[in-house]
């Protein structure tokens, strides 16, 4: 399929980038002064790609999102309220390597847990707020991501403050067994009280986002919102090929292929995320009249 | 692992039985006292059955769990309930074999029971999908659990499943949709609700008919986040370490009665389930029926209440 990419095929030939060693565990934000777009191929200068809120300005791939990032870039400034910020993870199994695993992932990327939740306001409007880190253990969901959720839903039902999740996660963390799954049935009750007291909740799905989350509180929203190219499945292309030994076809699993088949509302790029979330929250009724922009 | 349903573990045992058996058949034929011989060889069996199942790892437990011989929920049905009779249909897609439903009666009290059901044999396996159930499958059961709530009858429902199944076609009709819409819905029923893990418990897709005011578990019965395999396979980058990563999951009915997810463990016979169907029938029934006695005390709102206090608490943190 010729794209917008093809018009810059020739000027790769004029730079050459050093081999790099890949370090892991990694942020998929390219670091450096210069990268190669990991889809595209393109060079690209690494400042226009955080202007352009991670997203590639050649091809357009949605880049991960770490979740402070995110928060910034959802939230009106200084709004972000942090709740439960010291709930910690622990070993529950005394599972061979998690203790490790955990101390590595905290202290790489600062954070205590794959997801953050907090209060904050979004154009105005009061809202609680949860965002998952895909570089923390896959953003799996152990006790402590099952926890925060539940807290965070507990949150939006005391304050009836609409819920917005931002998920991301390769599903339940093996590291933590059973619980993990629990952690699936005691969100997703959580939202069944939520949605009993009509309290909207938007899920927004992100590359990747499958299984036990998928299976549990990211597939629960009122509206589901999914960037475009997300991976976003039960089980993800590589499971099944693995498994069953089916061969899939391009795209299957991506959130256009969701949209396809009924499971989405509607896919929305991250440079208009925030607007088209304050108009949803405004069509529910929160700040006030629909003003500009409708 | 297993060939001719035998487990590697098992063969001595097997083995000596089919020593047993042919004696005995040696007696009648010939009319030969053997009687001494046979008194020996069924202590030494006995010893050996013992010594074999008293002690079994995690990874025993999971060969156990899908024992070829293993008895299936349509084996427990008949000897459990009464007047069974199956209901069919997602009313949107398609019926699925691999999750059956229907209508009994339970000492006299109306049930709806949902079972996710594997097959005996290859043929039998192809046509209900090795247990694994598509997304119709756990709608058809959403749809008969609200049918038991609309009538106000408690729902029963068996586990054994690998997991759900992981396929594109059940993508497109959105496995994960209907595996949380079940968890949100279970969450809320105002029926009582007892489910029994009587072999596989297999991570999401056990868990969509698996959200209850009672767990209950064999005793070699197995419920796990990832199986055995796939576990080893992302943690030692090799399958074959699967006896190691079932012990790190903690995933026998023991466990699991010691982490609070589960309630209560159902005896098996020794040597499991499939040495003594009937037995395992009966110690079943035994147990639902008093559950249920002790839910239907509750008022609905209640039991709901209840159910939503055991699901806040799972789970461990700091």
């Amino acid at each position: 399929m010729p794209t917008f990419k093809d018009l810059f095929r020739g000027k790769q030939k004029y730079v050459t980038v050093p081999p790099k060693e890949k370090v892991a565990p990694k942020r998929d934000i390219p670091d450096g002064l210069w990268s190669k777009c990991t889809q595209c191929n393109n060079l690209l200068f690494n400042k226009e790609i955080e202007r352009n809120l991670l997203v590639c300005p050649k091809c357009n791939f949605h880049y991960r999102v770490p979740a402070r990032r995110r928060i910034e870039q959802l939230t009106d400034e200084g709004t972000f309220v942090e709740l439960d910020p010291d709930l910690s993870p622990v070993d529950p199994l005394s599972f061979p390597g998690y203790k490790e695993k955990l101390a590595a992932a905290q202290h790489s990327l600062g954070l205590k847990e794959a997801v953050l939740t907090g209060t904050a306001k979004l154009e105005g409007i009061p809202i609680v707020l949860a965002v998952m880190d895909f570089d923390f253990i896959g953003g799996s969901m152990g006790s402590v991501v099952g926890e925060k959720i539940t807290r965070a839903v507990e949150e939006a039902l005391q304050r009836r403050f609409p819920l917005i999740i931002v998920s991301t996660s390769g599903g339940a963390r093996m590291q933590e067994g059973i619980l993990s799954l629990m952690q699936m049935a005691k969100t997703a009750a959580a939202l069944g009280r939520l949605a009993e007291e009509r309290v909207l909740y938007i899920s927004v799905l992100t590359n990747p986002c499958t299984a036990g989350v998928m299976a549990s509180f990211a597939s629960l929203g009122d509206i589901i919102i999914a960037e475009p190219g997300a991976l976003v499945a039960f089980a993800g292309p590589r499971v099944i090929e693995q498994t069953i030994r089916e061969k899939l076809p391009p795209g299957s699993h991506r959130a256009e292929f969701l949209l396809e088949h009924g499971f989405i509302d509607l896919i929305v790029e991250r440079k208009e995320l925030k607007k088209t979330l304050g108009r949803l929250l405004r069509l529910h009724g929160m700040g006030g009249q629909a003003t500009n922009g409708l | 692992m297993a060939c001719n349903g035998v487990l590697d573990f098992e063969k001595p045992l097997v083995e000596l039985e089919k020593r047993i058996e042919e004696l005995k058949r040696f007696t009648a034929e010939k009319a030969i006292d053997f009687t001494e011989e046979l008194q020996s060889l069924e202590k030494k069996a006995e010893r050996l059955r013992q010594e074999i199942y008293q002690d079994l790892d995690p990874w025993q437990r999971v060969l156990l769990a899908r024992h070829p011989k293993r008895p299936l929920a349509l084996d427990y049905i008949p000897l459990i309930f009464e007047d069974f009779i199956e209901l069919h249909g997602d009313r949107g897609f398609r019926d699925d074999k691999a999750l059956i439903g229907g209508l009994a009666f339970l000492e006299g009290r109306p049930v709806t029971i949902v079972a996710e059901q594997k097959g005996k044999d290859t043929k039998e396996n192809l046509y209900r999908n090795f247990g694994m159930p598509c997304p119709e499958g756990y709608r058809k059961a959403l749809r008969l659990m609200k049918q038991a709530e609309k009538f106000g009858r408690p729902v029963i429902s068996f586990i054994d499943t690998p997991g759900a199944f992981p396929g594109l076609q059940a993508e497109e009709r959105g496995q994960a949709e209907a595996i949380a819409r079940n968890l949100l819905e279970m969450s809320k029923l105002q029926v009582p609700i007892v489910a029994v893990v009587i072999g596989e418990g297999g991570s999401g897709g056990a868990l969509a008919i698996g959200v209850g005011d009672r767990i209950l578990m064999l005793e070699n019965a197995v419920y796990s986040v990832i199986s055995a395999e796939a576990c080893a396979a992302i943690l030692w980058r090799d399958a074959s370490y699967a006896k190691e990563a079932a012990a790190a999951l903690k995933l026998t009915a023991q466990d699991l009665l010691e982490l609070g997810v589960i309630d209560e463990i159902i005896p098996e016979p020794l040597g499991g389930a499939h040495r003594g169907l009937e037995v395992t029938a009966k110690l079943i029934k035994e147990a639902l029926v008093r559950h249920l006695n002790e839910l239907s005390e509750l008022s609905p709102q209640r039991l709901v209440a209840r159910r939503y206090e055991k699901y806040r608490r799972m789970g461990r943190w700091q």
